[in-house]
């Protein structure tokens, strides 16, 4: 019996073990082999040199576009923790009918099953030198002349990362907010606690794990980003997806792995770190 | 009913700003792409007119969108069955714990959270030392799939947690083999999340860009298209495409919810279909 279940269970899961294999696993294995290869102008070849690791980490680039894509997570996190928080604690605690919340969750996700592409060029009309902030603060008369920092920048990269990623953090936190034992708050109250000690003392530490699960996906989103950056900045601003990109685009394919190696270990050490938060499966 | 105190309402309008800050920008390009002939990429508007979405019909004005719109679909369709059934298969194993199951479970997550650019080249990689050719309906398929499985399989796993085992073991009880139980026990309760992950898979697919890029071969899925219009067209043509893109993002999302809503009600309908199975 036992052993039979185990075969039928190895069955049921060949098929994800099989796309994880020959879509994850080996393409990964080949970019740290590759990272270790030599390129010349139109090709590249196998060897096993340092080359590629020893240009990056005496490049002075590399630090600083490591810098801004740590800048730009961290950001990003900021934001998108303290919007989803508090979107999902309104739809956790304050709609009362299920069906309210079911829709106004729906309302929060819909965005997400339609293009990012589409959703970042929508800004242009927005931020742009004549765009619709400009035009409006020129009519307020807050400003004298369009800012130039609106699109562009630093400032619209962050924006479009805010308004693509919350949902990341409101879906895991309002999952967590929902099993909260009701009762536990309203001991809370009962015991005289204020609205802000509640939340405080009792709904943030219970909803930790939703926290923790909402900050992996935006920080490893945001680190591994490479067309946001391009796109919102116009390619004047760089984080380490687009040196990769860059790289990839002149067809130095072995640079591109070794940076692409490198910015894995980093991602892998901050989930890692997270991790130690949250037990993912018990959380779903 | 109890009176809301005084934070709802604070709260309700920040949930309001937070709403038009997704769509409002989608919003602009819907009205923006039906900007008149001679206006442009912002506002004011030159007049109304039809003009982009004419344009984006006639073949030669802009590239193959057509071609890659219905690559897309088809990409969209073979990943969304592919998502589904691996999912649920996985989804049966996990439940039986066994071993290397949490190595396969840590795969899948970082499957999800490794940075995309990272399957685009690494698979770019592969097929390029095979001495094979990168096409949408192999490399950028598996691709996409490393994207999709994840998803289908967290939601698979969010269900199974709160699936009630008693109807499985009363299903065993009265003799019935492990695959009867699955199909006619586990898959018609689990179905409604089936049609979740089907539509998670569909549009995660549709939409996909960062993994398709270097995968894709020489024939554009639409998001890669799209993509290279932004850098050289310049008129409200790319909000034409954009708007009828996102539109039929939503009709999507809009069928799967009414077949989740017309399935939940002919079952709250019909109610037990007890000892109308084989």
């Amino acid at each position: 019996m036992g052993k039979s279940r185990d075969i039928i269970a190895y069955l049921q899961a060949a098929p994800l073990m099989a796309v994880l294999l020959a879509f994850l696993v080996v393409p990964i294995g080949m970019i740290v082999v590759v990272s270790f290869w030599g390129a010349t102008e139109f090709s590249i070849y196998p060897a096993f040199q340092f080359d590629n690791y020893a240009f990056l980490f005496g490049s002075p680039v590399t630090y600083k576009v490591f810098f801004a894509t740590f800048k730009y997570a961290f950001i990003t996190w900021i934001f998108t923790l303290s919007i989803g928080f508090t979107v999902a604690y309104f739809l956790a605690f304050h709609v009362r009918t299920q069906a309210m919340q079911t829709a106004l969750f729906l309302l929060c996700t819909i965005p997400f099953l339609t293009s990012n592409i589409i959703r970042m060029i929508s800004w242009i009309p927005f931020l742009g030198r004549n765009g619709i902030a400009n035009q409006t603060l020129i009519s307020w008369g807050l400003i004298d002349e369009p800012l130039e920092w609106l699109l562009y920048s630093d400032f619209s990269v962050i924006l479009a990362f805010v308004h693509l990623y919350t949902l990341f953090m409101v879906v895991p936190i309002f999952n967590t907010m929902m099993r909260i034992d009701k009762s536990l708050i309203e001991a809370a109250y009962d015991n005289g606690a204020t609205g802000l000690q509640t939340l405080w003392h009792v709904i943030v530490p219970l909803t930790k794990p939703g926290i923790m699960i909402g900050t992996i996906f935006v920080v490893t989103l945001v680190m591994g980003d490479f067309i946001t950056v391009r796109f919102m900045s116009g390619s004047q601003k760089a984080n380490v997806g687009r040196l990769i990109s860059n790289d990839i685009a002149l067809l130095q394919y072995p640079s591109a792995a070794a940076t692409a190696v490198v910015l894995l270990c980093t991602v892998l050490i901050v989930i890692g770190v997270l991790l130690r938060f949250v037990n993912i499966r018990k959380e779903l | 009913m109890e009176q809301r105190p005084r934070s709802f309402y604070y709260l309700a309008a920040f949930f309001c700003l937070f709403l038009l800050f997704l769509y409002g920008p989608t919003l602009t390009i819907g009205i923006l792409s039906f900007q008149g002939k001679g206006g442009g990429l912002t506002f004011p508007m030159r007049g109304v007119s039809l003009n982009w979405f004419r344009e984006l019909f006639e073949q030669q004005a802009v590239g193959d969108i057509w071609g890659s719109f219905r690559r897309s679909l088809a990409l969209g369709l073979m990943v969304m069955v592919s998502t589904v059934v691996v999912s649920v298969m996985a989804g049966l194993a996990f439940r039986k714990k066994f071993a290397g199951s949490t190595v396969l479970f840590y795969l899948a997550i970082t499957s999800l959270v490794i940075p995309s650019i990272l399957v685009s080249l690494g698979v770019g990689l592969i097929f390029n030392q095979l001495g094979l050719k990168v096409h949408w309906t192999s490399s950028g398929f598996g691709s996409q799939l490393t994207w999709t499985l994840p998803f289908g399989l967290l939601i698979i796993f969010a269900v199974f947690n709160r699936f009630d085992k008693s109807y499985e073991e009363a299903a065993r009880d009265q003799g019935a083999t492990s695959w009867q139980t699955i199909r006619h026990v586990i898959l018609p309760i689990i179905a409604p999340s089936l049609i979740g992950v089907a539509l998670f898979g569909f549009t995660l697919s549709y939409d996909e860009f960062a993994r398709t890029l270097l995968t894709a071969g020489s024939y554009n899925t639409l998001p890669l298209e799209i993509f290279g219009m932004t850098t050289n067209v310049t008129t409200p043509v790319i909000y034409a495409l954009g708007t009828l893109t996102t539109l039929f993002s939503l009709a999507i999302i809009g069928v799967f919810l009414a077949v989740v809503w017309i399935v939940g009600k002919r079952r709250s309908r019909v109610g037990s279909d007890a000892g109308k199975a084989v």
